[in-house]
């Protein structure tokens, strides 16, 4: 009873936070509480929220991945390409998308857990190799596509939202039961919090960590293939820095950067008190830059809340 | 020669964790002596020794140092009063040059910035003294032998103007002329007054090396001899001791298949060529000094460590070993030495730590969490082990030592294997939560499960074994059935490896 209601109260907290933050700048502007804002909000996270809930996934087990925003600008070249170029059909060339994604997903995967070295180092070669790529497959050109795409992240007549915006959800649904109801979710777990328990227990932790990175690799194909239809067009630089913003999201979701702890919902909320953020404070008249300096600032501000909460907490305050 | 003054007097000194480790314990030093200390296990050696060095705080008795009350609060504050201790675990930085090492903290230095002439010159003075005359300063650290990296350590110590120095098994790791190089530098170090405590197994390099020694048992003063009125069998006497009575253990009929059949097993340095064999319903105990392999050897068992060679029977097939995955697919199960690191999931409830070597049989086939399933096993097998807990989704780091320790054997409780091995299972924990892991590993052996316990406690692997090998230096020194076993006889088999000075039971 008591830890059910604990896992709840973490999710109603978030939940709280980002009603509050809506409030706020409702205050501050007074366009800002429209079924418009709202619309464009749910327009503009999908993206985002796929890639954080793999990313969630890969900060339980202790490991990180920074390609993530290069492999949306690839994934998407690659989408534009394969309409384009090849003038393959739509599905065909989203699975294309897809394919790539799970491939160098796997890639980074297969290094870091098989050869050992620090997922950090692996994805940040990732992060050079696959922008590189996206600039070679485009020749650095934006290709406009058109309507063939947009028809993703065009509002759903009758619903307001868009079948990017329900996909992603789905996601964040999928994710979450796998985290908290699957023996796999529990291996993750069980590794980011002791891996060399796992290990003794007999189970071979190697596997699931791997999928972790391709499963992340794909997710971030997805994100690059809602980047495309939203813009219309597939732009080699699209999900520039996007590795950040997916790492902020989580962390502000109380997922720890050290492993064994973690939510794919909150970190979906975590993704709307940024993407909120960023759409409310433009509309508030705020410049660019005081813009980022003030995410950057609630981003390490959530996290030291967060940090101050747990130490609060006796259960959290165990140590290895 | 004229009695030196003496440098370090003990007196009543007491230190207690969980259970008593120093009783009332007396010592003293002169200053250009070398005083070593011997004992089993958990004689307190090892806990004196870091009280001197600052590493752990006394509860109670005096020591006097130099004539001053001596309470080191830190490892610094030990140094800077001239004690320093050369610990086991070397503290080298490998990456820092030799001259760094030994300068670390105290870098001559001008306005920020590191003076390195100087340091060089002070580093070759230094390391002079222990006769590494031809070293540059300059190497890093890490292109040094451990027995190099030793002496490094020690130059650093001397460095500070030690006046006491603290040598924790300072042989373990170093080859024959290394000893004799160290051994050296201990005799130049007496020459300059400097007092050295000795803490080692090795009986010959003891009788060798030192002027007088100090036996301890239970945390306890058992004898101080000079060392050439004693000798080794009087001083394995002493350690063993004899107060206690020897529990006589109704042997029973251990007529089982064998379940586990262990062949010419070698990994790393410190299992050689162990063979034993394991019937079902049999507790077998494995004895030793700490570092003589036990725990090597159930690890590369349980393929927890890459083993050179060797052959593994499990219920009379042969199997291959290479991970613990497929130790644990042939029926075994480990609990580790040490639970916090190697078995549990500190933040996890319970019933998480409870199940999770048995997820295959709390899921669906599609690889859902059955929890109702988990909740059942976790509740069950906590009533079987008395676990005292709020509830199951409590957090394992939240738990008693004895409470966690129990939910690591439930671990495998749940699984239900043929074998169970366990390290130490009870170190650190009260003694009902003893008695209840004991009490069920009698009822595992009688259900026909095959048990090896590894234990310091010569006492406990007395109380609950039917047969006991002894370990020493990575091989089986020997073995003794239910009853026909003592004190004295199995402590001399354990020391029976540190005899011959320096010749590695290791060599391939």
């Amino acid at each position: 009873m008591k830890i059910l209601s604990k896992k709840t109260a973490e999710c109603t907290a978030m939940l709280l936070i980002w009603i509050g933050l809506v409030l706020l700048l409702g205050m501050l502007s007074h366009n800002f509480l429209s079924a418009r804002t709202f619309a464009a909000l749910a327009n503009r996270i999908p993206a985002l929220a796929v890639i954080a809930t793999g990313m969630t996934l890969v900060l339980i087990i202790g490991g990180i991945d920074l390609s993530v925003g290069s492999l949306v600008g690839l994934c998407g070249a690659v989408l534009g390409v394969a309409l384009l170029d090849y003038h393959l059909p739509l599905w065909l060339s989203i699975i294309a998308s897809l394919g790539l994604g799970l491939a160098a997903g796997t890639i980074n995967g297969a290094i870091s857990v098989g050869l050992g070295i620090p997922s950090f180092i692996v994805t940040l070669g990732m992060l050079e190799v696959a922008r590189g790529l996206a600039y070679l497959t485009t020749h650095s050109q934006t290709k406009y596509i058109g309507s063939e795409v947009e028809g993703l992240s065009a509002s759903i007549h009758g619903l307001g939202v868009s079948p990017a915006f329900l996909i992603s959800l789905l996601v964040i649904v999928a994710g979450q039961v796998t985290l908290s109801r699957t023996v796999f979710g529990r291996y993750l777990v069980a590794i980011g919090c002791n891996e060399s328990a796992v290990r003794l227990a007999g189970i071979n932790p190697k596997p699931a960590k791997i999928v972790v990175f391709a499963l992340l690799g794909l997710l971030s194909g997805l994100a690059g293939v809602f980047y495309t239809s939203r813009l219309g067009s597939s732009d080699p630089n699209a999900g520039v820095g996007m590795e950040l913003s997916a790492i902020a999201a989580v962390v502000i979701g109380g997922t720890s950067l050290m492993g064994g702890r973690g939510s794919v919902v909150n970190s979906f909320f975590g993704v709307l008190i940024i993407a909120t953020l960023e759409a409310g404070l433009a509309q508030i008249g705020v410049t660019e830059p005081s813009k980022r300096i003030i995410t950057g600032a609630v981003i390490v501000a959530a996290v030291i809340l967060d940090a101050w909460r747990r130490r609060m907490h006796p259960s959290n305050r165990i140590t290895i | 020669m004229t009695p030196e003054p003496e440098i370090l007097r003990v007196d009543g000194l007491q230190k207690s964790y969980n259970a008593p480790v120093l009783l009332d314990f007396h010592f003293d030093l002169r200053a250009g002596e070398v005083h070593a200390l011997i004992g089993g296990n958990g004689a307190g050696k090892s806990t004196f020794a870091r009280i001197l060095a600052g590493l752990t705080a006394r509860n109670g008795g005096q020591i006097q140092f130099c004539g001053e009350p001596y309470i080191p609060k830190s490892k610094r504050d030990a140094e800077s009063a001239g004690v320093v201790m050369v610990l086991q675990e070397l503290n080298v930085i490998g990456a820092s040059s030799v001259a760094e090492n030994i300068f670390l903290n105290r870098l001559p230095r001008r306005g920020g910035f590191v003076r390195f002439t100087d340091l060089r010159e002070m580093a070759r003075q230094a390391l002079a003294r222990v006769g590494l005359n031809d070293l540059d300063p300059g190497t890093p650290a890490s292109q040094l032998g451990i027995g190099q990296q030793q002496l490094v350590e020690i130059a650093g110590a001397l460095a500070r103007d030690c006046r006491l120095l603290i040598l924790d098994e300072p042989t373990a790791a170093l080859t024959n002329p290394e000893i004799v190089r160290l051994f050296e530098n201990i005799r130049r170090l007496q020459t300059e007054g400097v007092g050295v405590i000795y803490v080692s197994h090795r009986m010959d390099e003891i009788l060798r090396v030192a002027n007088r020694v100090t036996v301890m048992r239970d945390g306890r003063r058992i004898a101080t001899h000079e060392t050439d009125k004693v000798t080794p069998p009087q001083l394995i006497l002493e350690m063993a001791g004899h107060g206690l009575p020897e529990r006589r253990h109704l042997r029973r009929e251990a007529g089982g298949q064998v379940a586990l059949d262990v062949r010419h097993l070698s990994a790393g340095p410190r299992v050689c060529d162990v063979s034993f064999q394991v019937r079902r319903g049999e507790i077998l105990g494995l004895a030793g000094l700490v570092g003589s392999g036990r725990t090597e050897t159930l690890r590369a068992v349980f393929g927890a460590e890459p083993s050179q060679s060797g052959e593994i029977l499990v219920g009379g097939r042969t199997v291959v070993i290479r991970s613990p995955a497929d130790a644990v697919r042939a029926g075994l199960g480990l609990v580790p030495e040490d639970r916090k690191q190697d078995a549990l999931f500190l933040t996890q409830s319970i019933r998480v730590n409870t199940t999770i070597a048995t997820l295959g049989l709390h899921s669906s086939k599609w690889g859902w969490l059955n929890e109702r399933a988990e909740t059942e096993t976790s509740e069950k097998l906590s009533r079987r082990l008395q676990v005292q807990c709020a509830s199951l989704n409590q957090a394992a780091g939240e738990l008693s030592g004895g409470n966690q320790q129990k939910i690591v054997l439930a671990r495998w409780l749940a699984r239900d294997g043929s074998i169970l091995l366990l390290d130490e299972p009870t170190r650190g924990i009260d003694v009902t939560a003893k008695e209840t892991i004991y009490e069920v590993l009698r009822e595992l052996a009688r259900s026909g499960k095959a048990i090896v316990v590894v234990s310091s406690e010569l006492e406990e692997l007395m109380m609950i074994c039917d047969r006991l090998l002894v370990m020493s230096k990575g091989t089986i020194a020997a073995e003794f059935l239910a009853g026909e076993w003592t004190h004295e006889t199995i402590t001399r088999a354990a020391f029976s490896g540190c005899f011959k000075p320096g010749e590695d039971a290791i060599q391939p």
